[in-house]
């Protein structure tokens, strides 16, 4: 069997748990066992059907008071205590923050291996896989010999997509857990902006050192609101104090997936690469003709971006009003 | 306050980077080094909570003799130790690499523990995402990845996580664990003092055994290139026309 970890925001499916179970589906074919599904601190049927529509034929839920709200090493302890009792040959979750850390605890309370982000998958005695190294810049091959496959998939290394739909059953899983495995709950939740953020945004406007300085990013702004967008940020910018961390995008940033990438007065160094190659589409703009980020990109205009990108917002506003 | 803080030195690559002949790891021959970017706030995470609370700062790191320099780096910013557990010269897997650093932290703690011990959140090369919590565990001390902002308040240690939008708060009891991000901090330079101290600074070297673990490298290798047809828009703001076509054509109008 193999039983697929699904992450869930306060009783709501994300995306990271759809890419599991999307990345579940061929492994479980490729090992010719079930796909099942653990669900911790939550029991909806709703969750169960959307697990069932992704493939998962049984969905082992989990509730108890400790599991209010998101914990990593109560989620871990599950996880551990599920191997234990359900005895999947592999478990697997997205290689996302949380996903990553519930494999690792449940990894360190079982002291088994635990590889994270795999984008490739081959089981066997070892298993062996091929991972993600540098963020994405590089992959690694490796082999894994273990009792039970303990696995992450890399974010963003499938898109989410429903397939062999099954009716899926709900079984109650009872977890041995006590206040001990309360202390890392999150206590506080605090939103600092609604509405479109950098990760789900369907267009974010990058700038990277060639913006030039703090105040340079305005017309950027300016750009990204008229498109219901974001402005994002390479690791130089952040460096310099332009902009907060939370705009950065790359390996140690957020990494992106919009409908389109307007990367402005970025080099394109592979680490900012790997935090957009998730974009459907690119644009560059950039001075330099040779520079990685407008050899990768779809499209690219060679200007100096201070003259292009206000350039762009006055045209769309003249087609808005022309339009109106 | 005794603060511990766990770095990995890592080579610094540019826009790409290459791998040896053997593919067993990355050729670093024309590259420099540095210490991992998380752990690189880490650092400047555990200096702020001395100037704040007292106390002093250990800098840890398991690698090569040549790592020593990222110690010095740590001590050239404001760390008091430096504590090196030298490798055989081979990448240790994860399982391997935490069980060293376990036995060495309660070496290092015979007489008190230490009240925090930092981990980058994933190490800028590998990024097994798991040092830090397998060595919580051998520790028996909680821990919560992915921080980007410490406060101490008497014996609780309050972290925060970043999330889509905004931030969760968590509260663990000391001695604690953290594994934090970069947007921590932004890390100072050296001052011309701290590179004198950095000199000075006395690396107490530790031989531990820990066996190794389940993951095993086959060999690296870079990915497949991208090769796409850029296609060329225009060379000024005349350009705006066709792209404002383009984002009509995408529906992100
Ligand atoms: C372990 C590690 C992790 C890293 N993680 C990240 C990460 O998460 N995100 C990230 O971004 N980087 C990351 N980096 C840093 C990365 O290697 C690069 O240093 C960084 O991305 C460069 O930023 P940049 O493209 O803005 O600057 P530069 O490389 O300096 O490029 C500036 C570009 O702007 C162009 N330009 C200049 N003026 C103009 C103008 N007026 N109009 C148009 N174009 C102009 C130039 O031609 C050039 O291409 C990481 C590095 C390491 C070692």
């Amino acid at each position: 069997m193999l039983l697929v970890v699904l992450e869930h925001d306060r009783g709501e499916l994300v995306e990271a748990a759809r890419e599991a179970l999307t990345f579940g589906r061929t492994l479980a074919a490729k090992m010719g066992e079930d796909l099942e599904a653990a669900l911790i601190g939550a029991a909806d049927e709703s969750l169960v059907a959307a697990a069932g529509a992704y493939g998962a034929a049984t969905v082992h839920t989990c509730t108890h008071d400790v599991l209010s709200d998101y914990g990593p090493d109560a989620h871990g302890a599950v996880v551990a205590q599920m191997v234990e009792t359900l005895a999947p040959d592999a478990v697997l979750a997205c290689g996302s923050d949380r996903g990553n850390e519930v494999m690792a605890h449940a990894a360190a309370r079982l002291d088994a291996p635990f590889v994270a982000n795999c984008i490739d998958v081959t089981p066997g005695a070892p298993w062996s896989m091929t991972r993600v190294q540098w963020g994405g810049s590089l992959l690694e091959d490796a082999t894994l010999d273990a009792d039970v496959a303990l696995l992450s998939c890399g974010l963003h290394a499938v898109a989410a997509e429903p397939g062999d739909p099954r009716d899926a059953g709900a079984e109650s899983f009872a977890a041995g857990l006590d206040e001990r495995h309360a202390v890392t709950v999150v206590r506080d939740r605090v939103v600092q902006e609604a509405g479109v953020t950098l990760p789900t945004a369907p267009v974010v406007v990058g700038g990277g050192r060639g913006v030039g300085s703090e105040d340079g990013f305005a017309s950027l702004e300016e750009l990204a609101e008229l498109l219901g967008g974001r402005v994002g940020c390479s690791r130089a910018v952040t460096n310099l104090g332009w902009r907060p961390h939370a705009d950065q995008v790359g390996q140690t940033g957020t990494r992106i997936a919009p409908e389109i990438y307007i990367a402005s007065g970025i080099s394109g160094a592979i680490q900012h690469w790997v935090g957009a190659m998730a974009s459907k589409h690119i644009l560059a703009i950039n001075t330099d003709r040779e520079a990685n980020m407008v050899v990768k990109a779809d499209w690219a205009v060679i200007a100096d971006l201070h003259e292009v990108v206000p350039a762009i917002t006055e045209e769309i506003k003249r087609r808005r009003i022309r339009t109106s | 306050m005794k603060i511990l803080c766990c770095v990995k030195r890592v080579p610094a690559p540019g826009a790409k980077i290459n791998v040896t002949a053997d593919g067993m790891d990355v050729d670093a021959a024309h590259l420099g080094f540095t210490t991992s970017p998380h752990e690189e706030c880490g650092v400047e995470g555990a200096i702020q909570l001395k100037e704040e609370h007292g106390g002093e700062v250990t800098v840890l790191t398991l690698g090569p003799g040549e790592a020593e320099e990222q110690l010095r780096y740590a001590a050239s910013v404001g760390a008091d130790h430096g504590v090196l557990i030298p490798t055989d010269g081979t990448a240790y897997d994860p399982q391997r690499t935490a069980a060293a650093i376990a036995a060495a932290v309660t070496e290092l703690e015979a007489e008190a523990p230490f009240d925090l011990i930092l981990f980058g959140n994933e190490s800028a090369d590998a990024g097994g995402f798991q040092v830090g919590i397998r060595v919580a565990h051998a520790l028996g001390r909680p821990i919560v990845q992915g921080i980007k902002g410490i406060e101490l308040d008497g014996d609780t240690v309050r972290a925060r996580r970043e999330i889509d939008g905004g931030f969760e708060v968590y509260e663990l009891p000391r001695p604690a664990v953290l594994g934090v991000k970069e947007g921590l901090n932004l890390p100072r330079y050296p001052t011309m003092k701290g590179r004198l101290a950095s000199k000075k600074l006395e690396v107490r070297s530790l031989d531990v055994a820990a066996a190794a673990g389940g993951q095993q490298r086959v060999r690296l290798h870079r990915p497949e290139e991208q090769v796409s047809e850029t296609v060329i828009l225009g060379e000024g703001p005349e350009a705006a026309a066709a792209v404002v076509d383009v984002l009509a054509e995408l529906g992100v109008l």
